[in-house]
């Protein structure tokens, strides 16, 4: 078996294939599933296809299409109003850093901080499964309010509506909240610009590793809490010191590797990362090593990333680390002219690899 | 996991590269070496550490079968699925076997379906599950090559030992050494040499892959998961090319022992017959190339307990997964590849895990060369 065969190569033809799927990965993605799965849900192609598909389709106006955290509603006094809604449906209700309830309001309040808006008011739904003891739904009440109180916003209306047991896993709740964004200010993918640096507020991974951990079926333990809290004020102190920021996204679902693609598309820039940069505590760390799981696309909710003019990264730098939500904010990355619509992870290792929209849910691998 | 650090030094890996560039220089008789990483696991540690784009031209990675979810043909995922979505039963699977589609559709699909599917990171959760709900018939999909087989002959031993009857498993473990014959056996085989599989190793140990270079004259080194055990493999295949040499050496020496793990092997032995043979995904039937539980645990054995269709399903006609799989053809030279099958809707084995050779190729191939020019400009 010395002897091996090499088939001639085509000319020309893998210069063919790679442009067609060029052009199908430029496009949105598409809807094929006759029915939803979890993975419709876990923020990534999947999910951009089905919102495409019924959603958009459905209510197709000029404030939905920016599909952004929340809208942005034009006012007479030449502010904007800015409204984000969210659904909660965390399991376990509780988790080392927060609950189902806190979720509930930092979510909402850091999508309407992500448009740039100082939120002042929310809303809270509440969908409970008959037999969920009213104790627990105090307490959770009672985190909502402390949450709230902390981000400096009111819950001023409501709903309750009540199940049959099985037809919902104890209580989901859904928030939606508004905010004034102040005239002038304006945060959007299309500011960016080739040479802006990428930041982030701080860690990496700690609440989707956290709830990961807290729903007990791994027998895994380690010492991670979730880094649920509000941004709006960490915001304020940002926008301060980089008044020329460009960009914020909270990162949850999906994690950082999720909103940069997000960000490389609709910018139509490269974003490269660096490994090396990336902030991770090392249980985080070593958790998701454990699982086969990439902390970029593990869940945060208490962090956002950033994209800043090069000149005032240090300012920004200096005045997030000096906030107790930033100690831990860092650089990992700039954005690139070339190759548009691709994020770019340089290794530590010396290496480069492209991380992608993951199709589903991150699966973890078995080897 | 501080202790992985050391395995992961840039200074470490620009020495290694260095000394493969020039062991690799000019190639060999002009063409790139073409070395196959057997294992999946491989796979991962080269795209997430980038190690493709730190090699010289004149050394090329080929991904083999060893993705132990990319193997499992239609057949056997349309099986798991009708069990799964029997009334009384709660079926319970790794993660990344869930998205890999039969004839119709994954067990993600069944699930949303409402079929009772159930995520778990080992077998012995599944039995867990099985004492908890002991109303419920609880089946574990087994699958994976000798790296996973002993923790569900330990499942096994353990549910005898319990008398626990509502518990069985669908076992589709494969074993490593068949399918690097039949690769090896293939006329129109374009491969240098390997880099063995180190967690199957620790199992079965080294001896095993000693035909590789006696009887078909081509070298293997069997290594770790970290990246610069995958550089430190690299190099010790040319240096026996540079050496006239043809062997099979261990790299993975803080892991593997020549003789593997006697405690799991006797556990296989146990729990375990060899199939007089199964089907792979794009590599066809392969005598003994798999496991069936034994006489001693027919009663725990779902093939048994349950009727399944064990309709076979013929892989798709246009799939050249096969011919990809032994480094015979390129994947773009595949003809349904990014038409017909693409990572979303995949047709073959190659592009159903993230780590088969046509989803990576799919995913990173345009940008090889672009990513690895701005990893140069800003070092």
């Amino acid at each position: 078996m010395s002897a091996t065969v090499h088939p001639p190569v085509p000319e020309g033809r893998q210069e063919l294939v790679l442009e067609r799927i060029e052009a199908f990965r430029r496009r949105r993605p598409r809807l094929t599933d006759e029915v939803v799965t979890l993975a419709h849900g876990a923020g990534g192609k999947a999910s951009a296809a089905l919102i495409d598909a019924v959603f958009l389709e459905a209510f197709r106006n000029e404030a939905l299409e920016q599909l952004g955290d929340g809208a942005l509603l034009p006012l007479p006094s030449g502010d904007q109003l800015a409204f984000a809604t969210d659904s909660y449906v965390v399991r376990p209700h509780r988790f080392p850093g927060g609950s189902i309830g806190s979720l509930a309001v930092h979510g909402t309040v850091n999508d309407l901080a992500m448009c740039g808006a100082r939120p002042s008011w929310l809303s809270a739904a509440f969908v409970i499964e008959e037999g969920f003891p009213v104790a627990e739904l105090a307490a959770l009440a009672a985190d909502m309010a402390a949450a709230a109180a902390a981000a400096g916003v009111t819950v001023v209306t409501g709903d309750t509506k009540v199940v049959d047991t099985g037809a919902a896993d104890g209580v989901f709740i859904t928030t939606a909240g508004v905010g004034l964004v102040p005239a002038g200010r304006r945060l959007a993918a299309d500011r960016v610009r080739p040479g802006d640096v990428v930041l982030v507020s701080g860690t990496l991974g700690d609440h989707g590793v956290a709830v990961l951990l807290a729903r007990g079926d791994l027998d895994l333990e380690a010492d991670v809490t979730s880094d649920t809290a509000p941004l709006a004020g960490l915001v304020e102190v940002l926008l301060a010191a980089a008044p020329g920021t460009r960009w914020l996204r909270d990162p949850t679902r999906g994690g950082v590797g999720t909103v940069c693609n997000e960000l490389a598309a609709q910018a139509g820039v490269a974003v490269v990362l660096q490994e090396s940069a990336l902030p991770v505590r090392r249980p985080v760390g070593g958790a998701c090593d454990l699982l086969g799981i990439d902390p970029l696309y593990v869940a945060n909710e208490g962090k956002f990333v950033a994209v800043v003019p090069a000149e005032e990264a240090g300012a920004a730098l200096t005045a997030l680390r000096a906030h107790p939500l930033g100690a831990d904010a860092a650089v990992i990355g700039r954005i690139a002219g070339e190759p548009e619509r691709i994020v770019l992870l340089e290794t530590s290792f010396g290496g480069s690899r492209i991380v992608d929209m993951l199709v589903g849910d991150p699966l973890p691998r078995i080897c | 996991m501080r202790f992985v650090d050391e395995y992961r030094d840039p200074a470490a890996a620009r020495v290694a590269v260095r000394r493969i560039t020039e062991l690799a220089d000019g190639g060999r008789g002009g063409l790139p070496y073409a070395f196959m990483e057997v294992c999946g696991g491989h796979t991962h540690t080269i795209y997430r550490h980038g190690i493709e784009q730190l090699l010289p031209e004149t050394v090329e990675l080929v991904h083999g079968p060893g993705c132990p979810v990319c193997v499992i043909p239609m057949g056997r995922v349309d099986d798991a699925i009708a069990l799964a979505e029997r009334p009384g039963v709660v079926f319970t699977s790794f993660g990344d076997m869930m998205r890999v589609p039969g004839s119709a559709g994954s067990l993600l699909e069944a699930k949303a379906r409402g079929a009772d599917v159930r995520m778990v990171y080992s077998p012995l959760d599944a039995l867990k599950i099985a004492e908890a709900t002991p109303d419920m018939q609880v089946v574990f999909f087994a699958v994976g090559f000798e790296t996973t087989a002993p923790s569900t002959a330990v499942t096994l031993l353990r549910a005898r030992e319990r008398g626990i009857r509502n518990f069985s498993v669908f076992s589709n473990h494969v074993t490593i050494v068949p399918p690097l014959k039949a690769i090896l056996e293939s006329p129109d085989l374009r491969l240098d040499g390997f880099l063995g599989p180190g967690h199957v190793s620790t199992v079965i140990g080294n001896r095993p892959y000693d035909f590789v270079a006696r009887r078909y004259g081509k070298p293997l080194v069997t290594t770790g998961f970290e990246p610069l055990d995958i550089l430190q493999a690299i190099v010790m295949l040319l240096e026996q090319f540079a050496e006239g040499r043809c062997e099979v050496e261990n790299q993975y020496t803080r892991v593997v022992r020549d003789e593997g793990n006697p405690i799991a092997l006797a556990m296989l032995q146990q729990v375990f017959r060899l199939r007089p043979h199964f089907e792979w995904r794009g590599l066809g039937f392969i005598a003994q190339s798999a496991l069936a539980l034994s006489e001693d645990f027919a009663d725990w054995d779902a093939e048994r307990r349950f009727d399944l269709p064990g309709v076979r399903v013929a892989d798709p006609k246009a799939c050249q997964c096969g011919e990809v799989l032994k480094g015979a053809i390129k994947p773009w030279e595949c003809k349904v590849f990014g038409t017909a099958c693409t990572p979303e809707t995949p047709i073959g084995t190659c592009m159903v895990s993230s780590e088969g050779a046509c989803a990576a190729y799919y995913t990173f191939g345009r940008l090889h060369r672009t990513a690895a020019g701005l990893a140069a400009a800003s070092s």
